[in-house]
């Protein structure tokens, strides 16, 4: 158990791209920090740095006190949780998860044990002795995090790990690993690029995009108070809708902003409502629909319950509080 | 091929059979004239069937050899082919695996040159370069031994693509897992790498003994003591009877005595040769 410090950490690849810059991060001993953002946003190379797979070009990572960053992978006291399980093919699922303590000299006994409270927390006992290609995707998956559980390190890191997985295992998988993690209280670092799942595992989020942060905070500041356009469209689903100010002046505050924003679900169908949506499309999702149209030739959607009146033209008005304003030229957050 | 049609199975049928015919009916002629006496090769027609005197003739080429072409028992020559064979096959193997694990695995300096020069050891058969490498095997007095027969046909790494070729289809997470799991460099090659390339070096070693069995040149040339004598070579000097007729029945039998280790050794690797050679995924 420790805490992790990511100091103005940065990645130059030779060549001179830069991958990451200025990443300043604090993760609290116990804490679920999960990285998210989209494909190429270099959240992948700052794991990798943390677990010592990447080099360092500028900053520093510190696991608990002690600075990391020329520090062999396997003397970080971290366990990795791949995208693609990583298990060795030859190892039965047994060995697989003993091989790390084994490189490490434990006792044989302690190794057993090890190995069998792990198996026992992931269910995976009846299949200790089968070869990985004999297990099914969602198991391998287990034996992946059974082979970081039983090194018992100061943190975890996962790399995608349910990319690989159908969706319906996914939701079941992210659920899994939000528990284990609460009832082994093991630092977490975790990353994806999916907005859903990050929001539902994290402590804290950290939002990723073209290799800088734009915001850290709870899955719900995040979501309330986006800091900046970029995290406003990627976090949430549907995404917020970001308007250009000049096709809603009459909305208050768009005089000075660049973008407004609003969530699908804050906005009512009025009589009077300043907002007309010409509608194009309606999803039936259930719970509620989805209406898609436009305003001014900007695209809209919003959420309705599924019992709501449908016509072509809706007159909507956006919830008190709700408007999100955002700097014409950098973006960010204005109040 | 899913198609189905008479004509084109018997069509098939008969190229096979005719090509099994082709390979085969040397292999039965030979058979037959090691199990007749030594004259009945000589009386002008051939017989087609075994004769009375296999387990003579056999007997006498394992024991005791051919007094008149200077040749050991055919025991002797076979244990030196099957050395010289293993020798070729474990050292080649040993070699190209462990340059093709440097060059796909580490960074050094003037990996590029290294990897250029393993090149170059593909266009340098033994028999290009028999007459050098003959003047260095004798100035270092390998002549008349074991490491002389097998070391200059050891030193090419040609099998290093191949497990080159290996060693990239394995992931990278793989190579990082066991960096995690704290496997260094060699433990790394121990524990992941040589029990992930088990089947293609299997089949590597099937072909690479009978590359080795099978050559005659070489030993041909440093060979000198009858000691040393392998049995490729050896048939020919049996053959060579230089004061009488060459004893037919008996060349053939060695000749069939020969051909037993490498067909042993193809049936025995059969699966994991096909298995190595065919075989993609990791």
């Amino acid at each position: 158990m420790a805490s992790i410090t990511l100091d103005n950490l940065g990645k130059i690849y030779a060549g001179g791209t830069r991958a990451v810059g200025d990443v300043n991060i604090d993760i609290a001993d116990g804490e679920f920090i999960v990285l998210v953002g989209p494909s190429g946003c270099g959240k992948s190379t700052l794991l990798r740095m943390v677990a010592g797979l990447e080099s360092i070009s500028e900053g520093e990572v510190r696991i608990g006190d002690r600075v990391v960053n020329e520090v062999e992978p396997a003397d970080r006291d971290i366990a990795m949780v791949f995208q693609n399980y990583a298990l060795y093919p030859h190892m039965s699922v047994r060995e697989n998860l003993a091989y790390g303590l084994k490189n490490r000299r434990t006792p044989k006994a302690e190794i057993d044990r090890r190995v069998d409270e792990a198996a026992e927390i992931l269910q995976i006992g009846k299949f200790l002795d089968r070869k990985p290609k004999a297990l099914s995707g969602g198991q391998r998956q287990r034996v992946a995090m059974g082979r970081a559980i039983v090194r018992e390190p100061a943190a975890f890191l996962f790399d995608e790990p349910l990319s690989n997985l159908d969706a319906k295992l996914r939701v079941a998988m992210r659920l899994e690993i939000k528990e284990l993690q609460k009832r082994l209280r093991t630092t977490s670092l975790y990353v994806t690029h999916d907005q859903l799942e990050a929001m539902t595992l994290a402590d804290r989020l950290v939002v990723l995009n073209g290799g800088r942060v734009e915001q850290i905070g709870t899955p719900l500041e995040v979501y309330r108070r986006p800091a900046s356009a970029f995290v406003a469209g990627f976090i949430g689903s549907p995404a917020m809708n970001l308007l250009d100010a000049g096709a809603v002046p009459f909305l208050p505050g768009s005089a000075h902003a660049g973008q407004v924003g609003i969530r699908p679900e804050d906005l009512d169908v009025t009589a009077d409502g300043p907002i007309e949506l010409q509608v194009t499309a309606v999803e039936e999702l259930g719970a509620q629909r989805l209406v898609h149209g436009h305003t001014a030739g900007e695209r809209m959607t919003i959420t309705l319950p599924s019992d709501a009146a449908l016509s072509d033209v809706l007159r909507l008005t956006p919830r008190p509080g709700a408007l999100h304003l955002f700097d014409r030229q950098t973006g960010a957050r204005m109040d | 091929m899913i198609e189905n049609r008479p004509g084109l199975n018997l069509l098939a049928h008969l190229t096979l059979i005719f090509g099994v015919c082709v390979v085969a009916l040397p292999v039965w002629v030979a058979f037959v004239a090691s199990t007749h006496g030594a004259t009945d090769f000589m009386s002008g027609t051939i017989p087609m069937w075994p004769g009375p005197h296999l387990v003579e003739n056999y007997s006498q080429m394992l024991g005791a050899g051919v007094s008149t072409s200077g040749t050991p028992p055919v025991a002797t020559m076979m244990l030196n082919s099957l050395i010289m064979a293993l020798a070729i096959a474990i050292g080649k193997i040993a070699i190209s695996i462990l340059s093709a694990f440097a060059i796909v695995y580490f960074r050094f300096p003037l990996r590029g040159l290294a990897f250029w020069c393993i090149f170059i050891t593909l266009m340098l058969p033994v028999e290009v370069r028999i007459v050098p490498t003959f003047q260095v095997v004798a100035d270092l007095g390998l002549l008349n031994s074991y490491a002389g027969l097998s070391i200059p046909l050891i030193a090419s790494a040609t099998a290093t693509f191949l497990f080159r070729q290996v060693f990239l289809t394995i992931p990278d997470e793989l190579t990082e897992a066991a960096r995690i799991d704290g496997a260094g460099p060699m433990k790394f090659f121990r524990d992941i790498l040589l029990p992930l390339s088990r089947s293609n070096i299997a089949a590597l070693f099937v072909i690479l003994f009978i590359y080795g069995w099978n050559q005659y040149l070489w030993p041909l040339l440093v060979t000198t003591s009858s000691d040393y004598y392998t049995i490729v070579a050896g048939i020919k000097r049996m053959a060579d009877a230089v004061d009488g007729l060459p004893q037919w029945h008996l060349v053939m039998a060695t000749a069939m005595l020969a051909m037993i280790p490498p067909v042993a050794v193809v049936i025995g690797m059969q699966r994991l040769f096909v298995k190595g050679l065919v075989e993609t995924e990791k």
